[in-house]
């Protein structure tokens, strides 16, 4: 008896009442919905990027505008480098955080600890390499409403690149402060034993999604911005 | 007991090696996409450009299907949950279509219907290439007047009733 219903939960089951029909707690599901809402906000912005480079005759090249490197000597160009380190960092921070989420899931907390501030620090490090570049570009001359970039073909480039790019990687870069925020609070609620109290580490999966989908984000920008 | 014991490492067991399969899938991925990258910059063909372009939007999609569905989970959560989340999103297909199309379009009109649009895309403006690289940001925007004033003159002698230059154009 007990290995069939194991086995495959059946639909009238599901929706007899009584449980949860997604099997999923409450927050959990309202923040899938609340990435979902992001999603969009960060789709729209995307789209209307490339809807207005479509309808430009021409486009900087982003091979010659990403093309510094933090202590490299005058006139070295480096592209792409510098933002595949920031994509790495991203990656491995998320890396750390599913590792906490199955900490947690197996009632660890010295595992949720540590891999909580390995995703902290490598949040923190991103933000760094991103202020780094934004203060770059700054002293380029590059700002909202200013592009000293030329076009890839040498014409005159309007001021819609650096809008866009502004934008677009300052709204991820705000995403990114509020989960490297999230997760502190976390790391604090951890340390003060709340989640050993309440006998579950729910808290940290649905901190997880949210920094698994700034991540998520920046698989999109990145590719967008600096690849194509 | 300690049928459930065992039941519960070969599962912790499972979800590691899950997640480490998925941490190499993505940092691969990542490479190869950098690889095109790096390989497009040197390339001249246009046609080949956007068939790597095309290679590297698939890659993109590939790593948020792995990220959405191992990382966040949605793969082993219920069907409905997956359903609510994922058929609101198909959405994109059609906005991604229709707003490129209409952005295309837009282009295409403007340089069949504005001469000065079109202009615009054929002036060359001189390159200050010393300046660009840890230029204080007073010469970069020194640099920046002087590329407009330059604008500014080849249109005066080529166009005179033209617009000034240095109202953009969108």
């Amino acid at each position: 008896m007990s290995t069939t219903t194991t086995a495959s939960p059946n639909e009238a089951k599901l929706w007899g009442g009584g449980k949860s029909p997604f099997s999923s707690e409450y927050g959990k599901v309202m923040m899938w919905y609340f990435l979902m809402s992001d999603a969009f906000t960060f789709g729209a912005f995307l789209i209307s990027y490339g809807t207005v480079r479509f309808s430009t005759n021409g486009w900087p090249n982003s091979n010659e505008v990403f093309r510094s490197f933090p202590f490299a000597p005058a006139g070295v160009h480096a592209p792409l480098v510098f933002v595949s380190i920031m994509t790495f960092i991203l990656i491995v921070s998320s890396v750390t955080m599913v590792l906490a989420v199955h900490a947690g899931k197996n009632m660890d907390k010295q595992g949720v600890v540590r891999n909580m501030i390995l995703t902290i620090i490598g949040g923190l490090a991103f933000l760094s390499c991103q202020a780094w570049e934004w203060n770059h570009l700054f002293h380029e001359g590059a700002w909202w409403g200013a592009n000293p970039f030329l076009n890839a073909d040498g014409t005159a480039s309007s001021t819609n690149f650096t809008n866009f790019f502004f934008t677009i990687t300052g709204f991820h870069g705000f995403h990114v402060f509020s989960g490297v925020v999230i997760n502190i609070i976390m790391l604090i609620m951890t340390l003060m034993d709340k989640f050993e109290q309440r006998g579950h580490y729910l808290m940290i999966e649905k901190a997880g999604l949210y920094w698994h989908f700034v991540d998520l984000v920046w698989v999109f920008v990145f590719t967008i911005f600096y690849l194509l | 007991m300690s049928h459930s014991h065992t039941d519960h490492e070969a599962h912790n067991a499972e979800a590691i090696a899950e997640i480490k399969k998925v941490t190499i899938i993505l940092s691969v991925f990542t490479i190869i996409e950098l690889i095109l990258g790096f390989w497009m910059m040197s390339m001249t063909s246009v046609g080949l450009k956007l068939a790597i372009k095309g290679a590297i939007v698939i890659l993109m999609m590939a790593k948020a299907f792995y990220i959405v569905a191992y990382f966040m989970h949605l793969k082993h959560e219920v069907k409905n949950l997956i359903m609510t989340i994922v058929v609101p999103l198909l959405l994109f297909v059609w906005f991604i279509g229709a707003f490129l199309w209409d952005g295309n379009s837009f282009r295409n009109l403007r340089n069949d219907y504005d001469s000065y649009f079109k202009e615009q895309a054929t002036i060359k403006v001189e390159k200050k290439e010393g300046e660009e690289h840890g230029a204080a940001k007073h010469e970069a925007t020194d640099a920046k007047h002087e590329a407009t004033d330059a604008k500014h003159e080849t249109i005066g002698t080529s166009h005179e009733t033209a617009k000034p230059a240095v109202e953009p154009y969108y």
